[in-house]
């Protein structure tokens, strides 16, 4: 099954609660699957504090437990030494979240991150965005990032139910593989070896076997490209086959398609103050004003896109 | 029944566990709770967009739920009367046998899936595959329908006052359906059919059960199985 919550707070007086709100959306849909859950958080000044770049990371891949391992202060001093200059991390329990001045760059911090932890996971970066993986139940996991406390402008979230990879960190969504990016699926790709066959000939690596993450490189690969969000989905939309509900996010944007049967859910609410997606409305329920929200389901193949 | 005339008891699903309602609903015995009287209504109220809210009834009862709902709501629906006010989730009235079921808001997929009998009224619109399977089954949707809607339906009625999705009435067996807006797409042997005397007065009847007695039902195409698909034919086998 999986469940997948997102929310785009459009008032910026909601931007203390982002992490509160996103989590009762995520435990809500604990009951669509429990074996892992990530979130990818746009604007936490704590995680990606501003004037910095940003580099989330998992030091073992295989690791399931609701920590990470390792110490922020072995994990400072190990990357500071690669890199050569000061690097500040954040302990987000499973994951670790490091960050350094904008001038040192975003692929340098990948490079250090990759070069000290080579059995890591780099599960995302960018200016503005914090993604945490690992495995467990999403109530442990929200705790162990602590997600309640977070803030920022923007969320997605996944509990997932594994079918087409291992319950791992790699396996867990969102999959957040260009800068800023993120994406979550409820749903399978059938022709997931056949788009990353066609990906891995033009050059495109992969972090593990999972069938979303082919689908998030391909819309990277087309936003790199310099499309849009709204049209690389539709390209994905004709290119990929199953089924899926997905939701791709940005710093900018926030977008959501299903595929043509449609059969897998998804609940649009929209409000004044935020544009919610989840699998299921009950996900919905606390949010502030959702009782003058606008809830409808997306039509299949039609691509809902919100900016800021 | 008045719905002002009969007794009824509010059910706080913030406080009272769904399976306690459906038991209660369902004429079991619950400890610590006393049983509903033979015509007293029920009001559920913070519902939550729970699923399974108020299956399996199968007594003369007015059911009221306040808000939304999730999946499956009143499904396997007997003799009761539940009406819904505000959306419901999929497969709501999933096999319904008799009674009715109205939906104040929009609906998922799958509403009415597989139902024998009874009424179904949704006042919004409702998402694909409304009908599916449907046997015997009406259904009044006061707004549109999604895709696959009532595919291999086998008997019973779907009335639609907007309008329908992509492959309406696919595989389509003695269901008659009736729209009065456009229709995106046929399925395979669906077919629009003339609208006779009978057709407008069962039409009527329907309308008028379901609170939109006003409509003209002469403003409505008639759409039925062109019945070429009911034994396999070589020729036909590019259709199925």
């Amino acid at each position: 099954m999986c469940g997948i919550v997102g929310l785009h707070l459009r008032d910026p007086a909601l931007h203390p609660r982002l992490g509160e709100l996103l989590t009762g959306m995520l435990c809500e849909m604990q009951d669509r699957g429990a074996d892992s859950a990530g979130v990818a958080v746009h604007g936490d000044p704590r995680w990606s504090p501003a004037g910095h770049v940003t580099v989330s990371f998992v030091p073992e891949a295989s690791a399931t437990g609701l920590g990470s391992g390792t110490t922020d202060a072995e994990a400072v001093a190990a990357l500071t030494a690669a890199l050569g200059s000061p690097v500040e991390v954040v302990d987000a329990g499973p994951t670790l979240v490091a960050h350094v001045p904008a001038e040192v760059g975003t692929d340098a911090l990948v490079a250090a991150v990759r070069a000290t932890y080579p059995d890591g996971l780099v599960a995302g970066f960018g200016t503005d965005l914090a993604v945490l993986k690992g495995v467990g139940h999403p109530r442990d996991l929200a705790a162990a990032y602590g997600l309640p406390a977070a803030q920022g402008w923007q969320g997605v979230g996944h509990t997932r139910m594994a079918t087409e990879s291992a319950v791992t960190p790699g396996g867990c969504h969102p999959y957040a593989v260009g800068p800023d990016q993120c994406l979550v699926h409820n749903g399978s790709f059938a022709n997931h070896a056949s788009v990353r066959r066609e990906l891995r000939a033009a050059g495109v690596e992969f972090d593990s076997e999972n069938d979303t993450e082919v689908g998030a490189r391909f819309v990277a690969d087309r936003l790199a490209a310099g499309y849009d969000v709204a049209t690389a989905l539709k390209e994905l939309t004709t290119t990929f086959d199953g089924f899926y509900t997905l939701l791709v996010a940005d710093r900018d944007s926030f977008a959501v398609v299903r595929d043509a049967i449609a059969c897998k859910p998804a609940v649009v609410a929209e409000h004044d103050d935020w544009v919610a997606v989840a699998s299921e409305y009950r996900a919905l329920v606390g949010l502030p004003g959702i009782a003058q929200a606008r809830i409808f389901e997306p039509e299949p193949e039609r691509i809902y896109a919100w900016t800021r | 029944m008045d719905a002002l005339t009969v007794p009824t008891r509010e059910v706080d699903l913030a406080t009272t566990p769904l399976r306690t309602l459906n038991a209660l609903l369902q004429g079991r015995e619950v400890t610590g709770e006393t049983p509903l009287g033979a015509d007293e209504g029920v009001t559920v109220v913070n519902p939550r967009g729970a699923h399974a809210v108020a299956v399996g009834l199968d007594a003369p009862r007015q059911v009221r739920v306040a808000g939304h709902v999730g999946y499956y709501a009143a499904g396997m629906n007997q003799r009761a009367d539940v009406v819904i006010e505000g959306n419901a989730g999929v497969g709501v009235a999933e096999n319904m046998m008799s009674g009715s079921v109205v939906v104040r808001g929009n609906v998922s997929q799958s509403a009415g899936a597989t139902a024998h009998g009874g009424l179904l009224v949704v006042e919004g619109d409702a998402a694909a595959r409304c009908g599916i399977s449907m046997k015997g089954v009406d259904i009044v949707v006061g707004g549109s329908i999604g895709h696959m809607s009532a595919f291999m339906a086998q008997a019973g009625r779907l009335v639609v006052r907007g309008d329908a999705g992509e492959a309406l009435g696919d595989s389509i067996y003695e269901a008659r359906i009736y729209v009065r807006g456009e229709v995106a797409s046929l399925g395979a042997d669906c077919v629009a059919k003339e609208m006779r005397p009978e057709h407008l007065e069962e039409l009527a009847a329907l309308l008028k059960a379901a609170g939109f007695e006003d409509d003209d039902p002469a403003a409505y195409t008639r759409y039925g199985s062109a019945r070429t698909l009911y034994h396999f034919h070589v020729d036909n086998a590019s259709a199925y």
